[in-house]
């Protein structure tokens, strides 16, 4: 291995590590507020990706149906609930969130040949149809266990993962896909030409950290999440209510997952159940903090796709293996370093 | 009591950890701008009753009525956005937050009804407490009890309650910080915030409060005006030890 080869390595392990770090402060934040680990985080980077495929191709993607039908489910569920609590008021907002929204979402696939958009508009309208799924979800299969342990929690988790994959597959058939890059330029640094998409990724990366970032520490509702995950009891107390930090979490972990799948779709060839993998690595990421720290999730997530650059070279055939073998030495070095602290819930 | 507007009514209320019940109709009343409190040895049931009141734990049976409407099975959300505030005894601070920040959520509620003063809000809460202001980039983890104790009760001064519970305000804390508590609970009063105070430091719980009741195994032992309470020899023998008034 010359210097070269070992610059080209890291340029891709750098790019793949910023996605995983993404996806591994996805799946902090989730666990932090909900204590639900986020396996389906990687059918979001999936249905991104693929949902912005097929508007390319000019198909209508699958992920407009479950947006519908999750909406119609979603409506029913609150709807009857609120009927029966006597809060009528709730009713306008669910109708508009949970049938207008879709309908309107519809309408512009339907009526607008998102084929014809610019890339920004069509990668505007992927996320405006599978974000929302997040929420949903957690309307549907978790806001319910709110009070349920993580392993029944993680159980829950796996059972929608599978249910996803399974969707996936329907909706977009087993071929996969990629799309045209964002930028076809490219930059020579002495020894090593860097692509126009590596710098995209690498810097759209580090901007929607920065983004997380101020959000958690500057606004009141990034503030209200925080609160959640330190003390659930006391950000209840303070009218925060769990519902909707589950909400808002799961929100803004599938517009993180949809989004590193739009990165890494004109990179990698993203089949139906490519996100999964994805996810995986970001979650030993985030294994490497704990599940707890930020920063040390994204540093990991990063020192995995370096990982998994260089053995690729070296071990092709092995690569999967010895990233996921990271997790070992990791789990062995933090059981021995951390105390244990018994959960007082 | 009948003069006075009621603010909180609870009536028959029963409440059961499974079989156990922990609250037996137990029916206490606060009127507007009073302080009353509930007394009572340990396992009486008086935290289980804040919580329930809160809409922390579902009760079995009876009603609470909060500014004459039924309530029901509310929230825990429901009742902060109706102006009802619950200091609990563990404080439930959020600890690795500074305390700025932990005041700034708590007027979180108001924040999402609209309102946008809680600048305002926090210098009021400043003045009650000019030591928070000196700790106000602190982190609420490293304050000290008595410290903990105050920013909790100012978290909760921040959404502006119509009625604040509290839970062993004094609990752990040393007699010259448990003076100034109670003097800061007594201040509230004058400030139309209606109160209802659970305490085990019985004396100086009668002291600032106009009404008192005693609650012993889950019901309601006793009740009376704290000025009556306070000379009662079963009070005194119980929860005054001997000596009783200074």
């Amino acid at each position: 291995m010359d210097l070269q080869i070992a610059l080209l390595l890291g340029q891709d392990g750098i790019t793949n590590g910023a996605i995983y770090a993404l996806l591994a402060l996805a799946l902090v934040l989730v666990f932090a507020v909900t204590r639900v680990i986020f396996i389906p985080q990687g059918e979001f980077v999936a249905f991104g990706a693929l949902t912005l495929a097929s508007f390319q191709a000019g198909k209508t993607p699958g992920t407009l149906w479950l947006l519908i039908g999750a909406g119609v489910v979603v409506a029913l569920v609150d709807i009857t609930q609120a009927l029966r609590s006597g809060a009528l008021r709730r009713i306008p907002r669910i109708v508009g969130w949970n049938l207008v929204y879709p309908a309107a979402a519809a309408a512009t696939v339907f009526l607008l040949k998102p084929g014809e958009f610019p890339l920004v508009g069509q990668i505007v309208l992927a996320l405006v149809l599978v974000v929302p799924l997040g929420p949903m979800m957690y309307r549907l299969a978790f806001q319910p266990l709110a009070e349920a342990s993580v392993l029944v929690l993680l159980i829950v988790a796996v059972a929608v993962h599978l249910a996803l994959v399974g969707l996936g597959l329907l909706f977009f058939g087993a071929e996969g896909s990629r799309t045209p890059s964002f930028s076809d330029a490219s930059f020579n640094l002495g020894l090593v030409t860097v692509s126009g998409q590596t710098v995209w990724v690498v810097s759209a990366s580090l901007l929607l950290i920065v983004v997380l970032f101020v959000f958690f520490e500057r606004t009141i509702y990034g503030k209200a999440l925080r609160a959640t995950a330190m003390n659930r009891t006391g950000a209840r107390l303070m009218g925060i209510s769990t519902v909707m930090a589950g909400k808002l979490s799961f929100l803004l972990a599938a517009l993180i997952g949809a989004f590193s799948g739009i990165l890494i779709a004109p990179i990698t060839t993203v089949y139906y159940d490519t996100g999964f993998l994805i996810g995986l690595k970001g979650f030993v990421g985030a294994i490497v903090g704990g599940l707890t720290s930020y920063p040390v999730a994204a540093a990991g997530a990063i020192l995995v796709g370096l990982l998994e650059a260089f053995s690729s070279f070296w071990a092709s055939a092995f690569k999967e293996v010895i990233v996921f073998t990271l997790i070992i030495p990791v789990l062995v070095w933090r059981s021995l370093t951390t105390r244990h602290v018994e959960e007082d819930e | 009591m009948t003069q006075v507007k009621t603010v909180l009514e609870v009536e028959d209320l029963c409440v059961s950890y499974g079989k156990v019940e922990a609250l037996h109709r137990v029916s206490v009343k606060v009127g507007e701008g009073q302080i009353v409190t509930v007394i009572g040895p340990n396992g009486a049931g008086k935290t289980t009753m804040l919580c329930s009141i809160m809409g922390l734990l579902p009760h079995s049976r009876g009603a609470i009525r909060f500014l004459g409407d039924e309530l029901g099975q509310a929230e825990v959300e429901q009742m902060v956005a109706l102006g009802i505030t619950l200091v609990p005894e563990s404080r439930a601070l959020f600890g690795e937050m500074s305390v700025g920040d932990n005041l700034l959520l708590g007027a979180f509620m108001r924040h999402r009804a609209g309102h946008r003063d809680h600048e305002r809000s926090m210098e009021d809460v400043f003045q009650i407490f000019p030591r928070l202001k000196e700790r106000r980039a602190q982190h609420a983890g490293t304050l000290s009890g008595g410290e903990r104790q105050m920013l909790a009760l100012a978290r909760a001064l921040m959404a502006k309650p119509k009625l604040l519970l509290l839970d062993e305000p004094s609990l752990g804390l040393a007699p010259l910080i448990v003076k100034e508590i109670f003097r800061v609970i007594a201040d509230l009063k004058k400030r139309g915030v209606s109160i209802l105070l659970v305490e085990q430091n019985a004396r100086a719980a009668l002291q600032v409060a106009d009404y008192a009741y005693v609650l012993e195994t889950g019901e309601v032992a006793l009740e009376g005006a704290s000025e009556q309470l306070i000379d009662d020899p079963k009070v005194v023998e119980s929860y005054l030890g001997l000596g009783g008034r200074k």
